[in-house]
């Protein structure tokens, strides 16, 4: 847990080509998402005459702009299998990608402080346990043992009544996962082009045959959006609606720390979930802006609040100084579960929706959305995340269930 | 923080207010006859422009009345606060559909009822003061 321990940058591990007329298939979004899904055509699917298309910089949205916060703990049974497949793939990505992102299975409380939450919490381990996920119920005693800087005392507003703990969930350096995509990517022949902003899309009749670009026109027989923020914005430009609601979600950190803070610790009820970086900084995060926005800042009412709930679970932060906060733009669905599957448009994939958690499920949605890309099916576990479930009624509703949403 | 002139309270701050999503979405007048597709667009389907957005708040600890607001989701900047079953008054935002306008400058016109006599630019057209200030408050986030 120090900086001498940080893997290098690399300088450079991909190529910057100029792109080319045409590819076989056109990546929307350069961010974990669209890496990872390229990663998997190539990988799996033998599919090399590929690009993907990023308007600013390498994963410079959500991707640099997340906690980092890794586990599977969810509540439905399709939740749990994406998300733990993810987690199964985390665990053997840094030795395939032979880049080493430090992934940390430091483990991941979720506290309860509520009777409501103490019942629902009990549930939520009973069926991750049924699907196969790593969880236990802990005591406040359990919780101080693993996490001793945290405030179990019973006389603050908001006491913590016990945890679900997921010991193989943790955190991994997102920047690095990036670069670890996209160096494999490069390696198998994929054009990663940044600064690239797609700026349309071409139709024969109802079929997508090309993007527009701030760097040209490009043919391409097959898109796949993985545009998190931006996704209806896309959409709209392609012909079709996605409901999706565009909100800032942002976070802060500290001032380097000996390391703290073992574990994860994360709170729904009062809204303040932080892990110490490998550097020593405390990460910290909270809940989204309420209202729609594009801005990539958020409203200061929300870091007072998460502030005020950090120092009550955690005195010793009083003394700790706030040194960086950030935004991001996340793509929220009704039912808080992502959106991966086909669309309206013959030829055009859709990856979204993944709202404020989709850092940890990046290997598993870029396996799905590729296996999706190449055949034109959905992956099963893809499968119940289409877009049709919203007028099917078949929702996962993962709102609440699955403990503070990151 | 948004700093947000509720039409009947005056300039207060965003955490007084709940945000209420998308404004102008009208329950459909037969439900019974919407198809499977129909009802997912009324339940699920909102915009989510990124732009000037028409949407809804309430006052939730102050009159506890509901307002629509028009404001860049982008900016941040509110344009306008108008009343609940007024029309979205039609705004020229500068850059968006006139070159010629002046920042900070709003028209309303035709479609959507007249402006009017003496009401502020921008102010909502049922010619409830926004107390104290006559011009569309702007604010941003931090
Ligand atoms: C503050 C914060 C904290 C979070 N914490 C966690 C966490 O702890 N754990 C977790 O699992 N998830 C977390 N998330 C969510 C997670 O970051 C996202 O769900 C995930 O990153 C989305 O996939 P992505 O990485 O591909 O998105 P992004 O990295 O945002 O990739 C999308 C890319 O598309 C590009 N793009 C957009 N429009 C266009 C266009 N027209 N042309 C070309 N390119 C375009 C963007 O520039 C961007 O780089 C957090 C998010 C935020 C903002
Ligand atoms: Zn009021």
């Amino acid at each position: 847990m120090s900086a001498d321990h940080l893997p290098e940058h690399p300088d450079f591990l991909w190529r910057n080509p100029e792109p080319k007329k045409s590819y076989d298939a056109v990546i929307v979004g350069g961010g974990g998402h669209g890496l990872a899904t390229a990663y998997f055509l190539a990988k799996n699917h033998g599919m090399t005459n590929i690009a993907i298309l990023e308007k600013g910089w390498l994963a410079g949205g959500n991707m640099a702009r997340n906690t980092t916060i890794i586990r599977s703990n969810y509540l439905w049974d399709e939740s749990a299998a994406i998300y733990e497949h993810a987690l199964k793939l985390w665990e053997i990505l840094p030795e395939e990608l032979e880049y080493d992102f430090l992934f940390s299975q430091r483990g991941v409380m979720n506290l309860a402080h509520t009777l409501g939450d103490v019942r629902e919490s009990v549930r939520r381990v009973g069926a991750n346990r049924l699907n196969g996920v790593d969880a236990e119920w802990l005591d406040p005693e359990q919780v101080k043992e693993l996490c001793p800087i945290l405030n179990i005392s019973d006389n603050i507003r908001y006491p913590v009544m016990g945890a679900t703990y997921q010991p193989r969930a943790g955190i991994a350096k997102h920047d690095h996962v990036a670069w670890a995509f996209a160096r494999k990517c490069d390696e198998l022949g994929v054009d990663i082009i940044q600064n690239c902003e797609v700026t349309g899309f071409i139709k024969d009749g109802n079929r997508v045959t090309g993007v527009k670009t701030t760097r040209g026109t490009i043919n391409t027989e097959k898109v796949g959006l993985c545009a998190a923020g931006h996704s209806s914005v896309l959409a709209e430009m392609a012909g079709f609606r996605l409901p999706i609601q565009s909100h800032p979600l942002q976070a802060l950190v500290s001032e380097l720390h000996e390391p703290v803070h073992p574990t994860v610790v994360m709170s729904n009820h009062v809204h303040v979930y932080v892990s110490q970086a490998h550097k020593g900084e405390l990460v910290m995060g909270a809940g989204v802006d309420s209202y729609n926005g594009y801005g990539q800042r958020g409203s200061f009412h929300v870091i007072e609040e998460q502030m005020a709930a950090a120092v009550e679970l955690f005195p010793i932060f009083a003394r700790a100084h706030v040194l960086r906060t950030w935004g991001g733009i996340v793509d929220t669905t009704l039912d808080a579960s992502p959106i991966v599957g086909l669309s309206p448009v013959e030829n055009m994939f859709v990856n979204c929706g993944w709202g404020t958690g989709g850092f940890k499920g990046t290997p598993a949605a870029g396996l799905t959305f590729a296996h999706t890309i190449a055949t034109g099916a959905p992956h099963t576990l893809n499968k119940p995340f289409a877009l049709e479930r919203f007028e099917t009624g078949a929702l996962i509703d993962e709102h609440g269930a699955a403990a503070v949403a990151h | 923080m948004l700093l947000i002139s509720c039409p009947n309270c005056g300039p207060r701050d965003e955490t007084e207010f709940h945000y209420g999503g998308q404004a102008h979405v009208a329950y459909p007048e037969s439900p019974n006859d919407l198809t499977d597709r129909e009802w997912a667009e009324y339940l699920f389907y909102r915009e989510n422009t990124k732009g000037t957005f028409a949407e809804r708040w309430v006052h939730s600890t102050g009159c506890r009345q509901w307002f629509n607001m028009l404001r860049d989701t982008v900016s941040y900047e509110i344009h306008s606060i108008y009343g609940m079953g007024q029309p979205r008054p039609d705004i020229k935002v500068p850059g968006q559909s006139s070159q010629t306008d002046k920042p900070g400058e709003f028209t309303q016109t035709g479609e959507f009822g007249q402006t009017e006599p003496g009401l502020a630019p921008g102010a909502p057209t049922t010619g409830v003061p926004i107390s104290g200030s006559t011009a569309p408050t702007s604010s941003e986030g931090v």
